[in-house]
């Protein structure tokens, strides 16, 4: 029986011409199934940096960036989430189809479609090209990663391919640049267009692939034999024992560098600030504005950014395990555990990307298909160990957990105690899940799908990019907010200002505030110095080391100690331990905050998670405090 | 949702996906799950007749990556127990695991 048995006025229209010198920016969407690369294709396209990672599902929103074509034009790029095919089952791929299909009102309806598909799975990945094809829309194909492709001995008949599907082909090799040209033909509009042909509209999956199975066949295209290299890395990651030994040792050994080599670079930064202080403290006349700068801006946002080094650090192991594709390897082995607590192994993505940062974790959650495990996922986020709980965790260690060996040469306690402390957080995180699924969130279950990416080497440049992209994030947050919130409290540690001197800073506005908190906190065993800075840091989590280090900066009975052993006289070690603990489960983050009401879509879940996680920190820092006495 | 791959073969007995060992290869026969998971499992390449290969696993089994259609898939035992497959005649003598 022929094709069009099940097609029904079916076939794409002729090749449409871009309205040449139009005034409006016209919009192209680039679609294709998940992780084939169309991230990396807009971010070359736009010139912008958004983010890109070896596994499927990185994107889970639309964005939108301008590209300029040599004769002056402009269009818009839209990147979309990936998807498998227009019947969307999670967050992300409505998002994808309600863009392509012009639902949605904060993008324009594109014109035109850049079909990215993973050259060295083409059979499969073809089969996305029907149902595309069939939106009308003038469309080029661009089969990616052309350079695998052509390493494992693969190829194809692009003109054939081309005649075929009745639209235009490029081979294109977006991470290399190669092939990228024929893309900018075609967005101009100077393409050669193969005559269009009619396409069956194919609504059941197996019609679907036997469709695009014959299309690569007369396109005489020939797999690409399977990647060596990744069965051999995954018959080591996916070992039963070597596998999850190997994951924990090398955590062990990233926190080591972190600790050891990471330590005289953040004495270099720290040096650096000092010695700025200094030289602009002898530059200036005594005074107010001098107080401000060195007190305030100096020791409070400055002791801020001696953390740097040491957040990039974290950032560069996070980076390699996400462009090399083992976080889908981790995924995996931790679906068991997932599975205890009622979760699946998709959630353990986001969680993972949380320990840096819980705001685009949450948004990941966009590609687990279930509601209940998805908002599950978002509430328990917070409580990984973002890079934000770092510097204070790392200020708080070092200055109370001697610098000693455990293990021979292997381990340092603090090395333990800062893996304690992640492994704190994670527990909360399992315990709370396990809650969560057992009672307001129970759920049927979703089968669990992960396609598992081939091993890639992260470049050099990649990782150099993200890095980058982390620091001015890091040093934007030091300088916006952290900044206001230091210098907001050193005017209150200067008010009263009566007969031209500072008052006491237990008598000044900020410590009568801080006096009034003190006998909450008292069974804690904070003083009231501690509980300005759990005040900041509601702002965000670090401001707190840049109140403590201002605080400490304006009491002469501390100014000469330095932030480390002033915070070392003034709290005791139950103290310490409840400060850490209180840090671990507490939700001291505003952005945090507002992607949650987002996402969630109202107040109902935000609030729920603000409140049990301040009476978890409350309750976690009391008995912290009471273990130590 | 019916989805059976009939192939003039000589009746093999169907067995489910998750009786498969690492590197023994077999045809899928039909998916029991509901519409919309059985779709979903079909556009990452889970097709009936389409040749499935088992291969390495999580520690303790669960879940499993299978090699389909030139990818590679992870499924927890609980779905790989409802998609059931033909072993190919010359397989080795049936193992009882």
């Amino acid at each position: 029986m022929s094709e069009c048995a099940d097609c029904h006025g079916c076939g794409s229209p002729a090749v449409l011409e871009f309205p040449r010198n139009a005034q409006a920016p016209k919009a192209v969407a680039v679609i294709g199934p998940p992780n084939s690369g169309k991230t990396t294709l807009f971010n070359r396209l736009t010139g912008l940096r958004q983010k890109v990672a070896n596994f499927p599902g990185v994107t889970v929103e639309q964005h939108t960036g301008i590209l300029e074509l040599p004769d002056g034009r402009a269009l818009q790029i839209i990147d979309l989430p990936g998807v498998y095919s227009l019947n969307p089952r999670s967050e992300d791929e409505q998002v994808a189809h309600d863009v392509l299909t012009g639902k949605r009102t904060d993008t324009p309806r594109p014109e035109a479609v850049l079909l990215v598909l993973d050259s060295t799975n083409l059979g499969r990945h073809l089969m996305l090209a029907a149902p595309i094809l069939a939106l009308g829309l003038p469309t080029l194909i661009i089969l990616n990663m052309a350079d695998d492709l052509r390493n494992r001995g693969g190829k194809l008949d692009l003109a054939a391919l081309s005649k075929e599907l009745g639209s235009p082909v490029a081979l294109v090799s977006a991470r290399g640049g190669e092939g990228v040209d024929k893309v900018f033909e075609f967005l101009a509009g100077v393409m050669a267009k193969p005559a269009p042909r009619e396409l069956p509209i194919l609504q059941d999956v197996p019609k679907c692939r036997a469709w695009a199975g014959r299309v690569s066949g007369q396109a005489s295209y020939r797999a690409p034999i399977p990647p060596k290299w990744t069965r051999r890395l995954d018959s080591v990651f996916l070992h039963p024992i070597a596998g999850p030994l190997v994951f924990l040792v090398v955590v062990i050994a990233v926190f080591q560098t972190i600790f050891s080599i990471a330590d005289p670079s953040k004495k270099a930064v720290e040096w650096l600030i000092n010695l700025s202080g200094h030289w602009l403290a002898a530059a200036l006349p005594e005074g107010l504005l001098k107080s401000l700068l060195i007190e305030g801006v100096w020791e409070g946002v400055g002791s801020v950014i001696v953390f740097l080094p040491q957040v990039l650090l974290l950032f560069l192991f996070i980076g390699i395990l996400e462009d090399s594709g083992y976080l889908a390897r981790a995924a995996l082995i931790a679906d068991r555990t997932m599975a205890k607590v009622g979760l699946q192994g998709k959630s353990f993505i986001p969680l993972l990307s949380a320990y840096a940062c819980a705001v685009p974790a949450i948004m990941s959650t966009r590609t687990i298909e279930n509601k209940r495990d998805r908002f599950a996922t978002i509430l328990i986020a917070p409580f990984m160990t973002c890079s934000a709980r770092f510097p204070v965790y790392a200020l708080i260690v070092a200055a109370f957990i001697p610098e000693r060996q455990v293990l021979g040469s292997l381990l340092s306690q603090r090395t333990m105690a800062m893996l304690g402390l992640y492994v704190l957080g994670f527990v909360a995180a399992v315990v709370t899940a396990r809650v969560l699924k057992s009672s307001i969130l129970k759920s049927g279950r979703t089968p669990f799908l992960l396609e598992m990416p081939s091993y890639r080497w992260p470049t050099v440049q990649s990782l150099g990019l993200r890095l980058l992209d982390r620091s001015k994030v890091f040093l934007r947050r030091a300088g916006t907010i952290i900044l206001l919130v230091t210098v907001i409290l050193w005017i209150s540690m200067n008010v009263p200002y009566v007969h031209g001197k500072p008052p006491a800073p237990e008598s000044s506005l900020a410590g009568t505030i801080g006096r009034t908190l003190e006998p909450a906190i008292k069974p804690l065993g904070f003083n009231w110095k501690i509980g300005i800075g759990l005040i900041t840091a509601l702002a965000a989590r670090e401001t707190i080391i840049a109140t403590l280090g201002t605080i400490y900066g304006m009491d002469p009975k501390t100014q000469e100690l330095g932030l480390q052993n002033a915070l070392h006289h003034d709290l005791t070690p139950g103290g310490a331990f409840a400060l850490l603990v209180f840090f671990a489960f507490a939700m001291q983050c505003i952005s945090t905050i507002a992607v949650v009401r987002r996402e969630t879509g109202g107040w109902k879940w935000p609030i729920l998670q603000f409140t049990y996680m301040s009476v978890l920190a409350y309750a976690g820092a009391f008995v912290a405090n009471h273990l130590i006495h | 949702m019916q989805l059976s791959s009939n192939s003039g073969q000589p009746e093999v007995p169907s067995v489910p996906l998750v009786d498969l060992r690492r590197g023994d290869a077999a045809v899928l026969d039909h998916i029991d799950l509901p519409g919309d998971d059985a779709r979903r499992l079909m556009e990452l390449g889970f097709l009936p007749g389409t040749t499935i290969t088992a291969g390495l696993s999580a520690p303790g089994g669960d879940p499993r990556v299978f090699q389909v259609d030139g990818s590679e898939i992870a499924l927890r035992r609980e779905t790989a127990r409802r998609m059931m497959v033909r072993k190919p005649k010359s397989a080795k003598t049936p193992r009882i695991s």
